[in-house]
């Protein structure tokens, strides 16, 4: 009797639960997966590492009703994109514009990958030019080890 | 200069720690509004007790006031309401609340309880001017000066520090 109300409940949730997050999508899906586009290039501000299109936050759902309601006003994808910079900074886009603030964001890796080419090659070379007898022998190290005979 | 090489390690450990000690320090979830100098977004919201009186933008220029962002169901605002209490008893500016997606009734009951620290509060309800000022971590605090530009925001809780280290000082530069 218990399993068979749990049962119930369960398949009452769920029956629920798809309503809610079926609704819009079933209005216009054309519309709705341009919102989800968009929408999956904006971050979540309360849940900082996830997009508004993945969050389940209240503010993100209500900036993805924005969205929607942008884009039935027929609004381009910039103009909604401006909208939200204009609230929230650059932050919440995933890709944030080239600008001196953002310069080191989008630079810094390259710089360090080259940084450490540099490095590499001008230990190597060093080393390479070191006569011999700066080398420990390896080989005969190896062979006297216990362990591996 | 060779009998100096052993440092170099430490050197490097102790760059990596002011690096990282920098970055603990930093709040990940205060990101720096882009409101600050702009004008405040315009609204016409009812007040929270009265239904038949809106407020609007246009109705604050001319004074410095501030913008709280509280709800009901907000717990880190109970935690900052009674510093927000006692620093609307010093009576320095007027204090408007935005009560952000809440139900009328739940807001009352709340002030009712706690106290009230507003001139009035507005009501936003389907939290649409919340999206106008950027607002994305209940309560937030904004002062806004006479011409109805935003001067300062905080994310979160106010604190002692806070208000004695800036926004008193603000509030008596803009009002000086």
């Amino acid at each position: 009797m218990a399993k068979w109300i749990v049962g119930l409940c369960f398949a009452v949730w769920a029956v629920s639960a798809f309503a809610g997050e079926a609704a819009p999508a079933a209005s216009d899906p054309v519309l709705e997966a341009r919102m989800m586009r968009i929408s999956s290039e904006l971050r979540c501000l309360v849940c900082q590492n996830q997009t508004i299109a993945d969050s389940h936050a209240g503010l993100a759902v209500d900036l993805r009703q924005q969205v929607r309601e942008m884009l039935q006003k027929g609004q381009s994808e910039q103009q909604i994109l401006d909208y939200m910079t204009a609230r929230y900074g650059d932050f919440v886009l995933y890709r944030p514009p080239f600008k001196a603030t953002t310069a080191l964001l989008w630079v810094g890796p390259g710089v360090m990958v080259v940084a450490g080419l540099v490095i590499l090659f001008v230990v190597l070379r060093r080393r390479s030019r070191m006569p011999q007898d700066q080398f420990d022998p390896d080989a005969p190290e190896a062979a006297q080890d216990p362990h591996l005979t | 200069m060779k009998s100096l090489r052993f440092l170099v390690p430490l050197a490097i450990f102790l760059g990596l720690v002011v690096f990282l000690g920098a970055g603990l320090k930093l709040d990940p979830k205060e990101v720096p509004s882009p409101l600050i100098g702009k004008p405040a977004p315009a609204f016409a919201l009812t007040r929270l007790d009265n239904v038949g009186q809106t407020i609007r933008r246009e109705d604050l220029l001319g004074k410095v006031w501030m913008l709280n962002v509280w709800a009901s169901w907000c717990v880190a605002c109970r935690e900052e309401h009674p510093l927000l209490v006692e620093f609307a008893r010093k009576k320095l500016l007027p204090v408007y609340g935005l009560n952000y997606k809440d139900e009328r009734s739940a807001g009352l009951r709340w002030l009712a309880n706690f106290g009230n620290p507003y001139d009035a509060s507005l009501f936003d309800q389907d939290g649409r001017v919340g999206i106008d000022w950027g607002v994305y971590g209940v309560p937030e605090t904004f002062i806004i000066d006479r011409e109805g530009v935003i001067r300062f925001k905080q994310i979160g809780p106010i604190t002692p520090d806070v208000i004695r280290t800036q926004i008193e000082p603000l509030v008596r530069k803009l009002n000086g």
